[in-house]
């Protein structure tokens, strides 16, 4: 005679159906998806789930990281360098709104990263029981999708759904909510991926009209301009744009988040768009008379002045989100569509050119600011150290072949200036949001996406303070994350705003710095303090070479100023050199 | 300029959408004029009919960012000249004040309201039309002693529109022929 219980197991299996709680079911879910690694953090409403990792150690790698911020922005940057979708565990309350900053940092920059949040147990919610919080209210304006879950049965669905949500179309996170009775509810499992969701179509159809009028634009274009942005890099366009670029001799400039989706050696590439981007981009996309933006959202700090934006162009606006054509720049053509599928379809109708006088526009505006600014930058004989000479050097001696990962401010703007970049997806950093923290974790993210590369991390020594507990996750797994703390004992970017535009008044922007050095070492990290430009050349050099994770304390010049520069409310073209 | 557009949104029941959709709205500082929800004419969609005043130019903007929601099927927008429209209010009014004036059958006929339900002390009149022809109402009404108005948002029919219904076939019909590409290639 069976139990009752193994009666209902018997008739799962007959139908093909396991009888597993709906925590197994969860992590069995993301099995199906390929998942095999997790960042997050436990707590009381999500321990079910944590209790049944423990059975699968050998397909699901969990890292603890020391806040749930860490976690989101570390499953972000695995994300941005797998291409897989990045997963994050967190608990209820506290737990789901430690990832707040993290959800909508992936949010602006398009980063596909499932969120799993736990939630009190159903007959609590509305309660205000302890750890409750409406994490799905919260997310809501900065998840692409989320859903509450308060049966095991709806799990494997939900979560299906939401890696294809995710994943599909312009990416983003996604955020799902189970309660802690779900978790534990047993019910019979199986699971089907998502393939179509009827309000969702992310396949649009290619608008071959408009394709053949972009054609005859730039067929007909003297001075076109490609405007490549992240679009590129989640397309995996990246060969399709430069064969695109080669035929029909077009320049190209990228965005922040489009930097390495083209390569920094390349005859075509101008360089970086917008405030702090490299001049001749800049000045020049005013006098192009046909604009290609592939991939890009023409956000504020790349147009700067969007009434003496790019006047005399006709532009061409290829971008698979429908809602940003025309919100900020109106267009000429829209193509909404992937990039990949529409410079497919461009590539047989354009015309082969060369375009060698507007080309050498650009070389003339780079010798400009390569005299005036990257030089004095990148190659000072005397003073101190300069956060562009140190990233120009790690890029030599890496031969660009890393993956640099950024916190935000004038590190950011160095490394992204100054590193040159030869590989798809070799920068990780926070555009739409600018969260100053993302370095660290993000670091840590990115070198366990990616173990077989090196994985610097340039860091200034404000943002480092914001988020540094995570040296503590990787001491826990020896994560050979390099460090590089620009220091300069201010917010440096900030402190530049005030000094170009109030007066000089430093207000809150001198720091009062640990000693980063003992800091690392007390979390079993090697470091080394470096001041002297003498030195730097072989303390980058150490740290390359050491096995393991490294942090170098950098000295850098304290009130250094990151040029050229658009300023706020100017037009691209009234870009700066000096100041 | 600012003009008033009703926006008609099909959705899935899905929960919080109603948030996602005033999220986009007040991000935008774009006030809602008037709000209306219920199940459409296919079962499990569910027709929202927003009304708000701004420009042409933001309302494209923010009718391509209510369609981007995941479980938003379709948005049209409309000016008030392209739709039919409508709105529902009800006035419970004193019986002794309406009664009094004797204009009770005056006000019936000339504003086509409909009596639901009289009692001694109160009188439930129903009137159908637009804002300003309910606003006009309550304003004749009002010495009479109205103990109570309420008033619905707006429900909207298009004047010219292709049907819902072929909206959704046609998701469905992509989808099919989608699905059998990929099985032919595989």
């Amino acid at each position: 005679m069976k139990t009752e219980k193994e009666t209902e197991i018997a008739i799962a299996q007959i139908n093909g159906h396991e009888h597993i709680s709906g925590a197994e079911a969860l992590l069995k879910c993301l099995i199906e998806e390929g998942v095999d690694t997790i960042f997050g953090y436990p707590g009381g409403a999500i321990m079910p789930v944590y209790d049944k990792l423990m059975d699968f150690e050998d397909k699901l790698k969990h890292y603890l990281t020391r806040h749930e911020q860490g976690a989101a922005h570390a499953a972000q940057a695995y994300a941005m360098v797998t291409g897989k979708p990045g997963i994050c565990f967190a608990t209820s309350g506290p737990g789901a709104t430690n990832l707040v900053t993290g959800i909508a940092n992936a949010y602006l920059d398009s980063i596909p990263v499932v969120f799993i949040t736990a939630q009190v147990v159903s007959n609590l919610i509305g309660t205000d029981a302890f750890q409750e919080t409406d994490i799905i209210g919260v997310s809501m304006p900065v998840t692409k999708w989320n859903c509450p879950v308060k049966k095991a049965e709806d799990i494997p669905d939900t979560i299906a759904k939401a890696f294809y949500i995710a994943k599909s179309g312009r990416p983003g996170p996604v955020l799902i909510d189970i309660t802690k009775d779900a978790q534990l509810e047993k019910f019979d499992f199986k699971y089907r991926k998502c393939e179509y969701i009827r309000s969702y179509n992310p396949n649009i159809p290619l608008h071959t009209k408009a394709i053949e009028s972009a054609a005859i634009l730039i067929n007909h274009a003297e001075r076109p301009l490609i405007l490549a942005g992240h679009g590129i890099l989640l397309a995996k366009a990246e060969n399709e744009l430069k064969a695109f670029a080669e035929k029909a001799g077009i320049p190209v400039a990228c965005t922040l988040l489009g930097l390495s989706g083209f390569p920094s050696d390349h005859r075509l590439f101008t360089g970086m768009l917008g405030m702090h981007g490299n001049y001749g981009p800049n000045l020049l996309t005013n006098e192009a008379d046909v604009i290609i933006a592939v991939g890009m959202r023409f956000d504020d700090r790349v147009t700067g002045n969007l009434k003496k934006y790019a006047k005399k162009a006709s532009i061409i606006h290829i971008e698979i989100d429908e809602a940003e054509i025309n919100k900020n720049v109106p267009v000429d053509v829209e193509i909404n569509n992937d990039a990949k599928e529409v410079l497919n379809h461009l590539m047989p109708l354009i015309n082969e050119n060369s375009n060698e006088k507007w080309i050498r526009e650009f070389r003339i505006c780079d010798k400009e600011e390569y005299d005036k600014v990257i030089k004095p930058e990148t190659k000072p004989e005397k003073g101190e150290l300069r956060m562009g000479e140190v990233v120009r050097k790690v890029s030599d001696l890496t031969d660009g072949e890393a993956i640099v990962v950024t916190d935000v401010g004038q590190n950011q703007m160095y490394a992204a200036r100054y590193y040159k970049f030869n590989h798809p997806n070799s920068l990780v950093t926070s555009g739409g949001m600018g969260t100053m923290g993302f370095g660290l974790p993000a670091g840590i993210g990115a070198k366990i996406g990616r173990p077989d590369k090196q994985v610097i991390a340039f860091i200034g020594d404000g943002g480092f303070q914001m988020t540094l507990q995570e040296l503590g996750t990787i001491l826990h797994y020896n994560i050979g994350l390099k460090i590089i703390i620009l220091n300069n004992t201010y917010l440096g970017m900030v402190r530049q705003w005030q000094e170009m535009f109030n007066d000089k008044r430093y207000a809150s922007t001198e720091l009062v710095n640990p000693d980063f050095g003992m800091l690392a070492n007390a979390f079993g990290i090697p470091s080394r303090k470096v001041a002297k430009r003498e030195e730097l050349e072989e303390s980058l050099k150490e740290m390359l070479d050491s096995k393991g994770p490294y942090l170098l304390n950098i000295i850098v010049e304290k009130q250094g100023n990151v040029f050229p520069m658009v300023e706020p409310g100017s037009s691209v073209s009234e870009i700066r050199l000096t100041y | 300029m600012k003009q008033e557009f009703t926006i008609s949104l099909f959705t899935e029941d899905h929960i919080g959408i109603l948030g996602q959709i005033t999220i986009i709205l007040t991000r935008r500082q774009i006030n809602i004029d008037s709000l209306t929800a219920s199940e459409s004419a296919v079962k499990g969609v569910f027709l929202l009919t927003i009304v708000v005043k701004t420009t042409s130019e933001m309302i494209q903007k923010v009718a391509r960012q209510l369609e981007k929601l995941v479980d938003v099927l379709k948005v049209f927008v409309h000016t008030s000249d392209q739709i039919i429209y409508q709105e529902i209010a009800l006035f419970k009014v004193t019986t002794k004040g309406l009664m009094s004036g004797n204009i009770i059958d005056q006000i019936v006929r000339t504003h086509h309201t409909r009596i639901l339900e009289v009692s001694p002390e109160y009188i439930v009149l129903e009137k159908t039309g637009h804002k300003k022809e309910i606003t006009e109402l309550l304003t004749q009404l009002e010495p009479f002693g109205v103990l109570q108005f309420a008033r619905s948002g707006r429900v909207a029919i298009t004047k010219q529109v292709k049907e819902l219904t072929s909206y959704l076939k046609d998701m469905d019909e992509a989808n099919r022929v989608k699905t059998e590409t990929l099985e032919v290639m595989n």
